[in-house]
């Protein structure tokens, strides 16, 4: 490269990448406003924000694969447009995306030749298998060319994708949320890959929302909140507790009085929980902690720390591995979904629109999802559609859902709708225990207004409610305790009312000790 | 009397296994990039017809054979349409396929019925090589040219799809249709050719059959090869090489079944074990760890849209 | 993109009655391109449409015949909604049908029983036997997710060799000489016709009555409100708490049982013994899932789509005697029909609209969400 080997590149040298003024709208969405974002030579500069602040929209503009509506971008100066990915390729652009890209059952070199320019028809790969060998001595990113992709670990899948972008002439690599599916040991090895890069003068985008790993790799950082820039610093300015303020803003709504405290009783407990997760590591740890009836407990953390894991033991769609859960001094842990639902359990599921409801079915009869097999909905094996129909009519009335009628499709209700029918399905049992997770993402302001009223509902009637949410102002709103997950591991519960955004930022990270 | 017996299995199961390898070989291609062709079946009997029609006007077999390859890859081509172009789902697509095939080629070859090929494939006898004692007679004696033809192709299929680039293609939009289309694969295009080219080779193994083994024609003649041949390619775990030992063992099942082994096992229990034997082997990768070894293409029978990232 | 003016643009679910012009197009489509099939045979089309529909249908003699094809192609079909309901492409139809004929013949030929049992254990027996011919496949795709395409299609040719070697061997009739069939069956265990023809009102009735139960089933029961889950959304139905093993195995005795019973009405009904398998059953397991796609997961639409076939099917014999033009003729005509039917499927899944340039860039925009 034209560069040497320098450790922090002065700002007077061009910007190898500059977008300005990018705007991207979707229908309801303002994804991406005015944002403006460049990249010099030798830098790895850091995206930050929360889920759905706009960062991935930004990269796949600067990719091709969504053209933005206003703006404009150019590389090393010169002004450039990308309609499909291919043309982004050719000016130097390579994206490492969070899924992988890969033929499991190829070579490494095979996949890495696959769209290469330039390969003989004859073993097509077989020259190419040394120069991924000394590209690979470069920049630390040691793999077997000759390995099928399927025997690889993640970690060393994620260095073919890299490996392919270097080959195939990348200058500006974009790597999204690339240590999620890392262990902290190949974290560590990717750091030290990219600043090889940084050294070898390439330009790296650094996607990410966590912020110890940004304080550690980026040069500069640019942080997103709500699809718009909020702050841009180099790293010397920076400090995890001024980024995670820039990241999920100030609290503005005020604290909604609670008219009774908590009961002295567990609802829920948890004893020693440990759960592998589909590759069969850790995804909790020996997590204890309860429940009191008329509590609302907050879970925050940051994505893939545990609370997927945690939300399907206690739904019963997974078992776990160690540990005991109990319900109402009932050991419940190797109930399944069915069991829980009978033993009081309601579950307002992440995503709605494919676990939460059946898209193609009625409104009725996703009102009736888990309660069809029990009376007065059934009788001898028999469904009456007349209560299931008067239960429906009541449950639109009730919970305010907005829809032509109960025999509507479900897929034609806004997400709002969506979600109420399944609170009003959910929250009609009278359970013992709500588990919600991420019960407002994506909706509007009345419709997180009103999940929020009924989840405060549920609390004064003596339920327990667990709340996995990632908008920490929700959970500093509605719950009495926080609970923090950090790679599986309880990192601590605080006191809603007295703790600070900050101390639930730092234990986020994995900080426990500065709190 | 023993020996004989064994030499002449090995000879006709090698005869018999020739249609079977011809179409299997199209078929693996076929999966291999992504597409099931339930097809098989009305690809062979639509080339058998055509192959002997051409044959007894022209008295040309290998203008023959040609034209029923063009049959079997334009039925080929009808698949790719109704299954990639108009999504339709691709079992339905191909049995329908073989529905109309079978009707078909019973009206087209009506009149043909009993009928002797005027100028059938002629056998060959290979020099030298039938001279070996014993396994001279059993393989390299009287047998058609596309016998050979068809180990030839199998060889030259496995190299291509293993050692070439259009092999390497090939593959990836079988196996991971994304990875490919980022990589700038015209992914629908690829599978296009490659259903085409199965029904090539689905028209070829029909017409042996109507030029070459029994050179006449039968209504419903290819009698369920062509659902052999789909049972091969998963028994042979979508492998061109090992294809030829597959076809070669379900050939001599069928040709067992005709002789006097019909005393000790019914000839019946002989000819359904191809069947029972894709099964338990579909059974065993799906229990056994070599799913990702020897499993299916991963993206086999999946429609694939670039819409949906 | 568009074409002259008009484009394409994805809908969420067609109307009702979208799909039954849709469909009657197709169906239409391939009765013309069969016109073309008469006049390549020399026949005047119309004069020979004529013909077919004189013979079939506007005589009760004839029209006995198109029931005595429907009637199978009714059980069967019906069995196959409820499967493609649950999204289990049962292909092994055919198969069942002949291990309900097997079923059905087994218990004829070898079961001492008294007169008036004859009948219902023929049908018990029957229905068993399909339901068994679909269980493994079942088993193999809940339990480790052996695609049910291919095993459904394998157990197929496995139960027509079984059948070739019963009536080849252990059951081949002693009074026979050279064919391959059973003995006949007692009278007994022959099914009571309609007056003046070959049609046995017991099957009949009972594909009514299996029509009615499984539109009961989906429309009432808890059952069918399960496979429904199951079929359109798998991941709703495991947070539901659908037990995915019991159901599906339920739904495939169900529907592999229905093709067992349509076997025991063929043998029992018209052949009066078991014979070779081709004879049996021409196919309807195949054709059956014409009449399941047609019907378009309707239980009740099958009394329309079945008895269209089995009018193809009756055809196709009038076709032949009268007509003088080869027995494949129907075998044609299916696959027309299935190629017409699939070929309108992105019709359904799309409208036609006219092109508003205003519009169209924000669509296209939005699109990539």
């Amino acid at each position: 490269m034209v560069l040497s080997a320098t450790e922090s590149p002065p700002a007077t040298i061009p910007h190898r990448l500059s977008m300005k003024g990018i705007t991207k709208r979707f229908p309801g969405v303002l994804a991406n406003d005015n944002v403006s974002f460049d990249v010099r030579p030798g830098e790895v500069h850091a995206l930050l924000g929360e889920n759905g602040a706009g960062k991935t929209t930004l990269m796949n503009i600067l990719y091709g694969i969504y053209q933005a509506d206003s703006g404009s971008m150019s590389i090393n100066g010169k002004p450039v447009q990308f309609r499909s990915p291919k043309d982004a390729m050719r000016e130097g652009i390579g994206l490492v995306a969070q899924h992988f890209h890969l033929a499991r059952r190829h070579s490494v070199a095979e996949n890495i030749g696959l769209g290469l320019g330039g390969t003989h028809f004859f073993y097509p790969v077989r020259a190419l298998e040394t120069q991924i060998k000394t590209l690979g001595e470069t920049y630390g990113l040691a793999v077997d060319p000759k390995a099928k992709v399927w025997q690889l670990s993640p970690g060393e899948q994620q260095r073919v994708e890299i490996l392919k972008a270097l080959i195939q002439g990348a200058k500006i690599l974009i790597l999204d949320e690339p240590t999620s599916v890392l262990t902290p040991q190949e974290a560590e090895s990717l750091f030290a890959v990219l600043r090889r890069m940084r050294a070898e003068g390439e330009a790296v985008i650094f996607i990410s929302h966590k912020l110890d790993e940004v304080m550690e790799i980026a040069d500069r950082i640019t942080v997103l909140r709500k699809g718009a820039v909020v702050t841009s610093m180099d790293k010397a300015e920076a400090s995890p507790e001024l980024l995670a303020q820039h990241m999920m803003g100030k609290a503005v709504a005020p604290l909604r009085p609670k008219t009774k405290p908590p009961v002295a009783k567990n609802v829920l407990e948890l004893k020693n929980v440990s759960v592998k997760n589909k590759r069969g590591m850790n995804a909790l740890k020996s997590v204890s902690f309860e429940l009191h009836h008329g509590e609302i407990l907050g879970v925050a953390g940051v994505a893939g720390n545990g609370q997927a894991e945690l939300i399907e033991i206690l739904t019963g769609l997974h078992q776990p591995n160690e540990g005991q859960i109990m319900l109402d001094g009932k050991d419940i842990t190797s109930l399944n979904a069915k069991g829980l639902f009978e033993a009081g359990v309601a579950h307002i599921p992440e995503d709605r629109n494919h676990m939460g409801v059946v898209p193609s079915m009625t409104v009725s009869e996703n009102l009736v999802l888990r309660q069809y097999r029990y009376p007065p909905f059934v009788q001898m094996g028999l469904l009456n559609w007349a209560k299931v129909n008067s239960f429906a009519q009541s449950s639109i009335k009730d919970y305010q859902i907005a829809t032509p009628s109960r025999d509507t499709l479900t897929r034609l209700l806004s997400g709002g709708n969506v979600q109420k029918v399944i609170l009003a399905r959910e929250l009609s049992g009278e359970p013992r225990l709500v588990v919600a997770a991420h019960p407002t993402y994506g909706l509007d302001v009345s419709a997180t207004a009103l999940t929020h009223d009924l989840l405060l509902k549920q609390r004064e009637r003596g339920a327990g409610v667990l709340l996995v949410s990632e908008d920490l102002d929700e959970l500093l709103k509605l719950a009495d305790r926080i609970l923090v997950l950090f790679a599986g591991e309880l990192m601590g519960v605080v006191d809603a009312a007295t703790t600070s955004r900050e101390t639930i930022g730092l234990l986020m990270v994995g900080r426990r000790a500065a709190a | 009397m023993e020996l004989d017996l064994i030499l002449n299995t090995i000879a006709r199961a090698l005869a018999f296994s020739t249609p079977l390898l011809w179409a299997a070989l199209g078929e693996i291609y076929a999966e291999r990039s992504g597409v099931v062709n339930l097809g098989v079946e009305g690809m062979m009997v639509m080339g058998a017809v055509v192959g002997f029609m051409v044959g007894q006007a022209t008295g040309i077999p290998y203008l023959a054979l040609l034209v029923a390859a063009l049959v079997g890859a334009l039925m080929g081509l009808a698949h790719a349409f109704f299954s990639i172009t108009l999504n339709a789902n691709q079992f339905v697509s191909g049995l329908a396929l073989t529905i109309f095939g079978l009707g078909l080629s019973g009206l087209l070859g009506r009149s043909y019925v009993g009928q002797p090929l005027q100028v059938p494939m002629k056998s060959v006898t290979v020099p030298f090589l039938s001279d070996i004692p014993l396994l001279g007679q059993a393989l390299f004696t009287d047998q058609k040219l596309l016998t050979y033809a068809g180990l030839i192709v199998a060889l030259l299929l496995y190299f291509v799809l293993n050692y070439t680039r259009w092999g390497m293609t090939l593959r990836s939009v079988g196996e991971s249709p994304r990875a490919a289309d980022t990589a700038g694969i015209p992914v629908n295009r690829v599978r296009y050719i490659a259903v085409a080219f199965g029904g090539l080779l689905a028209g070829v193994a029909g017409a042996y059959l109507s030029l070459a083994y029994r050179p006449s024609w039968g209504e419903g003649m290819t009698n369920g090869m062509g659902w052999i041949a789909l049972a091969l390619t998963i028994f042979a775990l979508w492998d061109p090489l090992r294809a030829i030992g597959a076809s070669f063992l379900f050939g001599a099942f069928f040709y067992l079944s005709f002789t006097k082994l019909q005393t000790v096992i019914a000839p019946e229990l002989l000819t359904m074990m191809p069947y029972i034997m894709t099964i338990v082997a579909l059974t065993v990768i799906a229990l056994g760890q070599g799913k990702r070894a020897f499993g299916a293409p991963e993206a086999l029978g999946l429609p694939y849209h670039r819409g949906e990232r | 993109m568009s074409f002259l003016g008009y484009r394409l643009e994805p809908r969420a679910k067609p109307p009702g009655y979208v799909v039954f012009l849709y469909s009657f197009a197709a169906v239409l489509i391939a009765l013309i391109i069969t016109g073309f099939i008469f006049i390549a045979f020399g026949l005047n089309p119309f004069s020979a449409y004529a013909t077919v529909i004189q013979k079939t249908l506007l005589s009760w003699r004839g029209f006995s015949q198109v029931l005595l094809k429907t009637v199978p192609l009714l059980l069967t079909g019906v069995g196959l909604v409820l499967a493609f309901r649950a999204q289990f492409w049962n292909i092994g139809a055919e198969g069942q049908i002949l291990a309900g004929a097997a079923a059905a013949a087994g218990v004829a030929l070898f079961m001492p029983l008294p007169p008036f049992l004859g009948i219902p254990a023929m049908f018990l027996a029957g229905f068993i036997a399909g339901g068994i011919w679909g269980f493994l496949p079942a088993l193999l795709k809940v339990r480790l997710g052996v695609n049910e395409i291919i095993t459904t299609l394998m157990m197929n040719y496995i139960m027509l060799y079984i059948v070739r070697w019963l009536i080849n061997g252990p059951w081949k009739g002693k009074n026979v000489r050279g064919f391959s069939e059973s003995d006949k069956f007692d009278a007994s265990f022959v099914l009571p016709l309609f007056k003046g023809t070959r049609l046995n009102w017991p099957t009949l009735l009972i594909a009514l009555l299996f029509v009615l139960f499984i539109f009961f089933l989906l429309a009432r029961m808890k059952l069918g409100f399960e496979i429904r889950m199951m079929g359109e959304s798998p991941e709703a139905a495991h947070y539901a708490g659908v037990n995915f093993l019991t159901t599906t195995i339920l739904l495939v005795l169900l529907s592999a049982g229905a093709a067992g019973l349509a076997g025991v009405g063929e043998v029992a009904g018209i052949h009066k013994k078991l014979l070779e398998p081709t004879s049996i059953s021409q196919g309807f397991g195949y054709t059956a899932i014409i009449v399941a796609l047609l019907a378009r997961g309707n239980p009740l639409a099958t009394l329309a789509t079945a008895l269209l076939l089995g009018w193809v099917f009756a055809s196709g014999d009038v076709m032949k005697v009268s007509l003088r033009l080869p027995d494949q003729m129907s075998g044609v005509i299916n696959g027309l029909l299935l190629l017409c039917i699939i070929g309108i499927e992105p019709l359904l899944r799309y409208r036609i609209v006219r092109v508003n340039g205003a519009k169209l860039g924000e669509r296209e925009a939005s699109s990539g969400t």
